[in-house]
């Protein structure tokens, strides 16, 4: 049982690809083996800058011979059926075996024997077509070749390793001839060498300053980070996203530890964090006293004499740089902001948001407006909420934000209490854009939300009146995440809204030429009504269940929805829910059946009088008592007491179909006994319609 | 080739004398700056045409680049309308360019042994070329000093083979070499001369000069007829019959009209800086400048220097 290693070593491969590379190398390499044949223990791939590698444990020397059986026509086919088929499998015609078939005649079957190929000439076809194929995101070609790979591949190590020793897979691949060398640190340690094994190879690596496995230097990046911020008296910021970034840049980690100059710590701490993560790849150190940014710590690529003074040196003069432009921008808002920001939202008269929706100041000032409109429904007060969605967007236009786009919103905060505004604004400013997935947070200040609301209401109506609706993949204006924002802002503060209404009030503020044709219809609805099964379902919540509701009165109101969709998902967990549904369906499959055929609705209302039996009069006393408390609870939406009213009539709703023939001779009992599965019909009917609810 | 570390450079036409002579060790031609207006290095002819077609070319040199946008007054630390571009470009590319490329740092005093260098991803596009490549910025001690990239595409060619791009942004560089904070102070020759000349005392002044022009001065309709023209002229120029009445040989002018390009591209620059261009017109004339560039490219490619050597298939 051999075990394979390869290195595929090029010249440096872009961090963020290189998880996706690993996997695909080793997911790759084993399916064509297993494809081919063979078989193996065990799979582990690794990667840094500038080496992909694939360690196979246990795998079969050989592929298994395989026996494979084709059918081909009858003896006595035309000739071009057989010599096709003779062609198709490579036999002769006395290669071919006779059998007899069940009717009598003779058909040809070919016996194809595949002999076992040995690991080394299969481990060469995968890894030839690996390469040929590997699925980067971005490929490329170099000097007069035609291979492509992500950036110039330079040597390929290939090695099958047995009791006997190591040997080399013969492949070669556009001029590059595999072998059982690689190299080492490209500074530290660049010289070529051999190795015997994947222990062998780890190990020969970490002496040449070349730590393999991305999972260890992330420990050890953060392992030393962490003990020079705690050495300098601070605690670093985590930062996953960061750390494996950073482990895809290095092949030996070095952490150097560097302090912010006093200049700058007065810049907010998001301001020196983005700036440091995105432009140098820092981390942030943090004051734990005071919560300031106050150093930072940067991960070099090598070891040298000075133990990094240099490196610390230039890395500090580049911050230094960096952050003064940052301040420059800081200050030069701060004149704006406290200026009441005038300055942006005139700017942003000038800056296009959609060609057929106007520019930002257009879109800002409907915003307002429907923020002003939302802000009662949601325990807001009109005027803040309309200032702050007024305010919201203006720092679109510092340049701080032109420079970091991400921190827009944030700054909006800052500016807005610069400009004196209340603190419900500032937040607002910062929070309107959220939530902005399904798991963030979710505003809960009245203002936030009434602004986040009118935001992307404005949004998916301005969109869905010049039809600009997603398809496919396509959501180019990133409107199902705007619509699951509005979902995830109703639901989580439980807000009662009419979206439709809604709709009408956003659109209305469009100019007449952009409203939608007809308001009215429903396909935007529909659209929250997808995302909602998306989210609740990933939630747990059953896709059938929420249809069995949306088929209800006020399905624009999502937090009643999703109430009716929960309680109703509650009671199908008791055991009296799945029997009442099943007596709920028996009911209505006759009473369907009967109103099919007889061309009417029997919604007369059932009358005591004709009751036959004891049984039959129970069903009238158990729906009449049930009744008191459905009605109530469907009232003032305790969907859970009305559920559990209705489970009461499972026993007598199974008894009543149990004993008594519905279409009954008699026609006037007959009629009875349907109006009286109606009313079943209906009081079942009043949380959900249960037609729509699975098993 | 072990190289000693050489003495720290002491001023900026040092590192580009230290620069020049390096590359033309590796047996680079050193030309000279290409004699028009040019947003990067990369517009010199030398770079984009040569870098199509199949004949092998390595060739290096100083471009002086105009980025009417960056002027700052000449008071912003390290932003310039006008600064100097180091360009390298060699086809194919040859298997040791990084190599090659680290030699030039230490050439300039940068030792590996002492700095952090890094290969960071940047794919490169130029959308009014129409070509792009992938490769690197490259971060010594956590600075851009670089940018390194294999040439995939140009003026909508494959490029067969690739060829191998480098270009150092010599103010930049050579300040952290020097360990200069504002570039004005920069020593431009050594600093015992008996003149010693700063970047400022050089640039100060035309700096204000230009930023004044590029925001304010520049007369924008004059600027949209120039473009105008120079769109036009580049048509006309590759309307015409490549047989040649005169001399009776086959001559496209495929440089001649390729200026024409580079003219409208520059121009195109300048109106953006008077900010009289929108964001939707932005990209349509992003986009007229690009179809030049492809149409110069195609002619190119007819042209000896630029058509694939016979060879077999």
């Amino acid at each position: 049982m051999p075990d394979l290693l390869i290195e595929l070593f090029s010249e440096e491969i872009p961090a963020r690809m290189q998880a996706k590379a690993r996997d695909d190398l080793r997911k790759l390499v084993t399916d064509g083996l297993v494809e081919a044949g063979l078989t193996y223990a065990s799979a582990g791939a690794f990667s840094t800058p500038r080496r992909l590698t694939l360690t196979l444990d246990g795998l079969t020397g050989e592929s298994r011979p395989v026996r494979e059986e084709r059918k081909g026509p009858r003896a006595d086919a035309p000739a071009a059926a057989l010599d096709g088929f003779l062609r198709s499998t490579g036999l002769s015609l006395d290669q071919l075996e006779r059998r007899e078939d069940k009717k009598g005649g003779v058909t040809l079957f070919a016996v194809l024997q595949k002999p076992g190929r040995p690991a080394a000439e299969i481990v060469a076809e995968v890894l030839e077509t690996t390469i040929r194929t590997f699925p980067w995101p971005k490929s490329m070609r170099w000097g007069n070749g035609s291979l492509r790979w992500v950036r110039p591949l330079h040597s390929i190590l290939c090695l099958l390793v047995d009791e006997a020793g190591a040997s080399v897979v013969p492949l070669t691949i556009d001029g590059i001839t595999a072998g059982n060398t690689t190299a080492g640190h490209r500074f530290l340690s660049p010289a070529r060498f051999p190795v015997t094994s994947f222990d062998d190879y780890a190990v020969k690596l970490k002496r040449a300053h070349v730590v393999l496995d991305s999972a260890e230097r992330e420990a050890a990046i953060w392992q030393g980070a962490t003990n020079l911020a705690f050495a300098a008296g601070l605690e670093l910021v985590p930062d996953p996203a960061l750390l494996a970034e950073v482990a895809g840049l290095v092949e030996w980690p070095v952490p150097l530890m560097g302090r912010i100059g006093a200049d700058f710590l007065h810049l907010p701490p998001e301001v020196l964090q983005t700036s440091m993560r995105e432009h140098q790849k820092f981390f942030s150190g943090r004051n734990p006293r005071n919560g300031r940014i106050e150093g930072f710590v940067t991960v070099a690529n090598t070891e040298t004499a000075d133990h990094g003074a240099t490196i610390l040196k230039g890395n500090q003069k580049v911050l230094s740089a960096r952050l003064s432009d940052a301040r420059f921008f800081w200050e030069n808002d701060l004149r704006v902001a406290k200026a009441g920001m005038g300055e942006w939202l005139d700017g942003l008269k000038a800056v296009t948001f959609h060609n057929k929706l106007g520019s930002q100041a257009d879109r800002i000032a409907r915003i307002a407006a429907l923020a002003r409109h939302i802000a009662p429904l949601v325990g807001a007060d009109a005027d803040v909420a309309h200032k702050a969605a007024s305010i919201a967007k203006a720092d679109l236009r510092s340049a701080m934000v032109g420079e970091f786009p991400e921190l827009q919103g944030l700054m909006g905060m800052y500016y807005a209490r610069e400009a004196g505004l209340p603190e419900a604004v500032a937040k607002a400013a910062r929070d309107h854009y959220s939530p902005l997935g399904p798991t963030d947070t979710v505003p809960a200040d009245p203002v936030s939300v009434a602004v986040a609301l009118a935001d992307k209401i404005d949004t998916l109506t301005g969109f869905w009146a010049i039809d600009e609706k997603p398809t496919g993949s396509k959501d180019p204006f990133a409107l199902r995440r705007a619509a699951l924002g509005v979902i995830r802002l109703i639901l989580s503060n439980a807000l009662r809204l009419d979206l439709r209404a809604l709709r009408q009030v956003a659109d209305n503020a469009f100019a007449a030429s952009v409203k939608s044709a007809d308001a009215n219809d429903e396909s935007l609805l529909s659209f929250f009504h997808d995302r909602l099964k998306v989210f609740l379902k990933d939630q747990g919540l059953r896709h059938d269940l929420i249809d069995a509701c949306l088929a209800m009165p006020g399905n624009d109101d999502l937090t009643l929805l999703v109430h009716r969709a929960q309680a109703l998902a509650a009671f199908l967990k008791t055991e009296d829910g799945p029997n009442l549904l099943a007596g709920f369906k028996r009911a209505n499959a006759i009473l369907t059946q009967a109103e099919a055929k007889d061309g009417v609705e029997y919604s007369y209302g059932a009358d005591l009088k004709f009751a036959e039996t004891d049984i039959e009069r129970a069903l009238f006393a158990a729906l009449d008592l049930a009744q008191t408390t459905i009605t109530p609870g469907l009232q003032t939406e305790d969907f859970a007491a009305a559920m559990s009213a209705m489970a009461t009539l499972r026993t007598p709703i199974d008894a009543f179909l149990d004993a008594t023939q519905i279409n009954s001779d008699n026609p006037i009992l007959r009629r009875n006994r349907l109006n009286l599965l109606h009313r079943i019909r209906a009081i079942c009917s009043g949380v959900a319609d249960l037609t729509k609810v699975e098993g | 080739m072990t190289l000693t570390a050489p003495t720290p450079p002491r001023s900026f036409q040092e590192i580009i004398l230290r620069l020049q002579s390096y590359w033309a060790a590796q047996g680079c031609a050193i030309l000279q700056p290409y004699d028009m207006e040019v947003g990067a290095g990369t517009f010199h002819p030398a770079t984009t045409l040569r870098s199509l077609g199949t004949k092998p070319w390595a060739a290096a040199y100083v471009q002086p680049s105009r980025r009417p946008t960056d002027g700052r007054y000449g008071e912003n630390p390290n932003r310039l309308q006008h600064y100097y571009q180091y360009q390298v470009i060699i086809k194919p590319s040859p298997p040791d360019l990084q190599d090659l490329y680290l030699g030039s740092l230490r050439a300039i005093g940068l030792d590996p042994a002492l700095h952090d260098i890094r290969f960071v991803e940047d794919d490169w596009e130029s959308p009014t070329l129409g070509a792009w490549g992938l490769g690197w910025e490259i971060w010594c001690d956590g600075m851009e000093v670089s940018q390194f990239t294999y040439f995939q595409q140009v003026g909508g060619h494959d490029c067969r083979p690739v060829s191998g791009e480098l270009t150092y942004g010599l103010e930049r560089l050579a300040m952290y070499v020097l360990g200069i904070d504002h570039v004005m102070t920069m020593p431009f020759n050594d600093p015992q001369s008996p003149i010693a000349l700063t970047y400022g005392d050089i640039f100060r002044q035309t700096e204000e000069e230009y930023s004044r022009h590029n925001f304010d001065g520049a007369d924008t309709a004059q600027l949209l007829r120039h473009f105008e023209d120079a769109e036009a002229e580049c048509q006309r120029l590759l309307d015409f019959a490549p047989e040649d009445p005169k001399s009776g040989k086959r001559i496209i002018m495929a440089h001649p009209a390729y200026d024409q390009t580079i003219k409208a591209s520059h121009l195109f620059n300048l109106l953006d800086a008077r900010g009289v261009i929108s964001v939707t017109e932005r990209q349509a004339y992003i986009g007229r400048v690009r179809a030049l560039a492809k149409k110069c490219a195609d002619a190119f490619r007819l042209t000896e220097a630029g058509k694939d050597a016979e060879v077999a298939a």
